[in-house]
């Protein structure tokens, strides 16, 4: 492995390569930051570039855009309230309220330096434990998934910030509008009303659009007497270096971030947009101060951050090892591999160990690579988007929010749902209602409806077909893992309750 | 004045004449657009890449992929039908039996199997009934004797609802007089996990995941009529004495209207394509079957097809019913 790892090393040094990993991370930033364009898209755009090149250019550069499209991510969620990609919608949690403060440089460098460590941190599973690991995400069958989807779901618990009701509402919500369309196994066609283009569902993103951007910009623009800035900005000279500090310091933190991206990344099916809220619902359950989360707590932005680039190299250890993609992205870079006569298996890490070595070593330089550029480009925009009068941000982001949802899968419709969304969105926030809660519902609808109906038809061995739900020991663990997730934020009301009175004694 | 006028008639009827047929003449002097309605990374987004380069030689102002995804197809190729302009310069990729069985299934589907104008049908991929290597059933004779001691059957997996798979599995149940329980998967690729973990007996696949999964699974038989070069020791159906042939059938269409000659113009261009060394020996390597059938034949291909998938409409909805 070392002699592996040192031909990686030294395919890696050539200018070439370097040279692809800098721009590829760059360009998959600037993708991730533009609402509509996913790193699956991102990717999947420029594999023809891949075309002339050889194996190892053409997926050092994908590798690179992916984990530099992750990343992006954050920007837009932490600038405007927007996830850039599926993968930030944690982000706009903490992070926005952050740039409200005047706080968006410090955001944007504990987006950063979290996002490298979770790269890092990936990778590393990638390159040492990829077969190991690759059998995990086998145990995973449709009840498994199913379950998964209820743990999920449990996240509202510590998601919804007033009602929990309203939360549950919300999530039912998304649940239901994940069944718009032709159903992910059988095929029926549900709530369409006659519209084909209603067909193909209702795109996470212009949900995520609709319900996160628009009433933000709605907001922004109804606040008439703020003259210029939408965004406070305090320059601050040791920004970079004391918020690095303030990251590395929270070290349980950035590897209970980063070992839940790597995890649910091997998870086929599963990606970033699950590994965000996994992470951050955990960061603040985990947290001596949870009641700061979502008031722009860095703490929130750290875990989301680091736990989605932990995906990048969590989702290629199924790939490179079985041939089964862990996150949607590495389905794109499978065609890659196949057109280029690389076979994932044994073969990659044996016969072609010098393709798959540098590829790897690359995902991880571009991860650091992230860093000078991301702190210097975010700086700009930073200051950009903090200065730029609001007669120009308001109508610019209404631009961006109309180019993105339509960008997704080049459908007017989908423009059309995410102005309706929009609306809705910013009566919804009136009443209470938060967008998350929905958009949690409607990732993990299809994830539990297929796996529900999957473990279904696999029961009909048994005499009734819902025991297929609970064969498997993983099953009763996720079960277990779920029922704990719902409760535990009524056990700490339930603590101080209980300490109170053991306190008061003490005081004389 | 009397002169000009006619010079002028003559020069306009000329340039209104010369320009249609100039049209076609110079087909192709705009970039393709060639639209995949699945997921990038399926079989569909394969083929479409392997074909890239070898476009590009013909399409001198460029190709490029592009994806309108959504309702299995039917969105894109509702999209095609509807609202896109017919001059040959957006092609979108089509599969059988899908856009047959759509709308029949679906009382409307957004386009009719005769909207769509077939230019060029060149790859197949035949059903393959897998299993993991470490499986007890060594030959299809196994897996059917299991299949029947087991009253409720064993499961196949597959690649999407009234697909190749899903009918390939209701075939082989009607021919052998077993009751498999199919359990479909969005796309092959998501199938294949499902067998390495062993929630499912077996899965109803394409030659692709044969090809792709080699080392993991174990072909028993494939749905052709003669063994594939690249899967020599894969016996058919046929020389196991079941007579079933199934797979899935990929190529592209073009709107309705789009002028007769840009039509056959582009499936020249594909023929020549589908000829290129480089993108045979890649098909071949993947596991796809090439197939080469133009306009005319595409279009009868498609038609003889319909009153098959319709007698096995009525099975899959006695299947659904059950």
């Amino acid at each position: 492995m070392l002699s592996n790892l040192l031909t990686g090393l030294q395919h890696l040094a050539t200018l070439q390569n370097l040279l692809l990993v800098i721009a590829g991370t760059t360009v998959g930033m600037v993708a991730g930051a533009l609402p509509g364009l996913t790193a699956t898209m991102a990717v999947a755009l420029l594999v023809p570039f891949t075309y002339a090149m050889t194996a190892t250019n053409g997926l050092v550069l994908l590798g690179a855009i992916y984990m530099g499209c992750i990343y992006g991510g954050a920007f837009s969620a932490i600038l405007i309230n927007t996830p850039g990609t599926p993968s930030s919608i944690g982000t706009t949690f903490d992070g926005y309220p952050m740039a409200r403060a005047g706080r968006g440089e410090q955001a944007i460098v504990a987006a950063t330096i979290g996002s490298a460590i979770g790269g890092v941190f990936g990778v590393i599973a990638l390159i040492f434990l990829a077969p190991l690991l690759a059998e995990v995400a086998l145990r995973f069958g449709p009840a498994e998934y199913f379950w998964v989807g209820v743990f999920g779901l449990t996240i509202i618990s510590s998601l919804a910030q007033g009602s929990m009701l309203k939360g549950l509402a919300g999530a039912a919500i998304g649940v239901l509008i994940s069944t718009i369309g032709i159903a992910p196994v059988g095929g029926d066609v549900r709530f369409t009303y006659g519209s084909v283009a209603m067909q193909g569902g209702v795109d996470l993103i212009v949900i995520l659009i609709g319900l996160f951007c628009i009433p933000e910009v709605l907001t922004i623009a109804s606040r008439a007497h703020v003259r210029a800035e939408s965004l406070e900005y305090k320059r601050d000279k040791g920004v970079f270096w004391n918020t690095t500090k303030e990251v590395l310091a929270q070290r349980a933190n950035l590897l209970r971030s980063s070992i839940i991206g790597t995890i649910i990344g091997i998870l086929p099916g599963a990606g970033g947009s699950i590994a965000n809220l996994v992470s951050y619902n955990e960061a603040r359950r985990a947290s001596k101060t949870p009641e700061k989360f979502g008031t722009g707590h860095l703490e929130g932005v750290v875990a989301t951050e680091t736990a989605n680039n932990a995906v990048v190299g969590g989702g290629m250890i199924p790939l490179v090892t079985l041939g089964v993609p862990g996150a949607p992205p590495d389905a794109i870079i499978y065609g890659v591999l196949m057109l280029q006569g690389l076979h994932p298996g044994p073969e990659m890490f044996k016969e072609r160990a010098d393709v798959t070595y540098t590829f790897m070593l690359g995902l991880g330089l571009s991860a650091l690579v992230m860093v000078p550029i991301g702190i210097y480009g975010g700086r700009l925009l930073t200051r950009f988007v903090a200065t730029l009068p609001k007669r120009y941000l308001v109508p610019g982001i209404a631009i961006l929010t109309i180019i993105g949802s339509y960008a997704i899968r080049n459908n007017i419709t989908d423009v059309i749902l995410m102005l309706g969304f929009g609306v809705v969105g910013y009566w919804l926030k009136y009443l209470g209602f938060e967008a998350s809660p929905i958009v949690l519902g409607l990732i993990l609808g299809p994830i539990m409806e297929t796996g529900l109906v999957q473990a279904l038809l696999i029961g009909q061995q048994y005499s009734s077909p819902w025991t297929a739900l609970f064969v498997s020991p993983l099953s009763w663990i996720l079960i277990a893992l779920s029922f704990l997730s719902f409760v535990w934020p009524y056990f700490g009301p339930l603590r101080r309750k209980f300490q109170k009175p053991a306190l008061a004694p003490r005081q004389p | 004045m009397n002169r000009s006028l006619v010079a002028a008639i003559v020069l306009g009827a000329g340039a209104a004449a010369g320009i249609a047929p100039a049209h076609a003449a110079e087909y192709p002097s705009e970039p393709l657009n060639y639209v995949i309605c699945f997921n990038p990374g399926g079989e569909s987004d394969i083929t479409a890449r392997i074909q890239e380069q070898a476009l590009k030689r013909h399409y001198k102002q460029g190709v490029v992929v592009s994806y309108k995804i959504g309702g299995g197809g039917s969105v894109g190729w509702s999209d095609l039908v509807h609202s896109t302009k017919p001059d040959g310069y957006t092609l979108a990729g089509h599969n059988l039996p899908h856009i047959v069985l759509q709308p029949l299934q679906r009382g409307n589907a957004g386009y009719q199997t005769s909207d769509l104008e077939n230019v060029y049908i060149f790859e197949s991929t035949p059903n393959i009934l897998l299993v993991r290597n470490d499986s007890p059933y060594k030959t299809l004779k196994d897996f059917i004797a299991a299949a029947k001691g087991k009253p409720s059957g064993l499961t196949l997996g597959g690649s999407g609802s009234a697909s190749a798979n899903e009918l390939g599995t209701i075939m082989l149940n009607k021919a052998a007089g077993i009751r498999t329980t199919y359990v479909p998967f969005t796309g092959s690729g998501s199938a294949a996990p499902a067998l390495m973990g062993g929630h499912v007996s077996g899965l109803m696949s394409y030659s692709t995941m044969a090809i792709e999964h080699k080392g993991k699974f174990r072909a028993l038989a494939i749905m052709t009529d003669e063994r594939m070069k690249v899967l020599p020791d894969v016996p058919t159906f046929k020389e196991l004495g079941y007579d079933l042939v199934e797979g899935a059938y990929r190529g592209v269409a073009a709107p309705p209207g789009t002028p007769d000659d840009v039509v056959k113009k582009a499936a020249a261009i594909f023929e020549d394509v589908m000829n290129d060394p480089e993108v045979v020996k890649k098909m071949d390597e993947n596991g796809f079957k090439i197939e080469k059938m133009g306009p005319e034949q595409s279009t009868a291909f498609v038609n003889s097809r319909i009153p098959l998938y319709k007698d096995l409409v009525k099975d899959l909805g006695q299947a659904k019913a059950k």
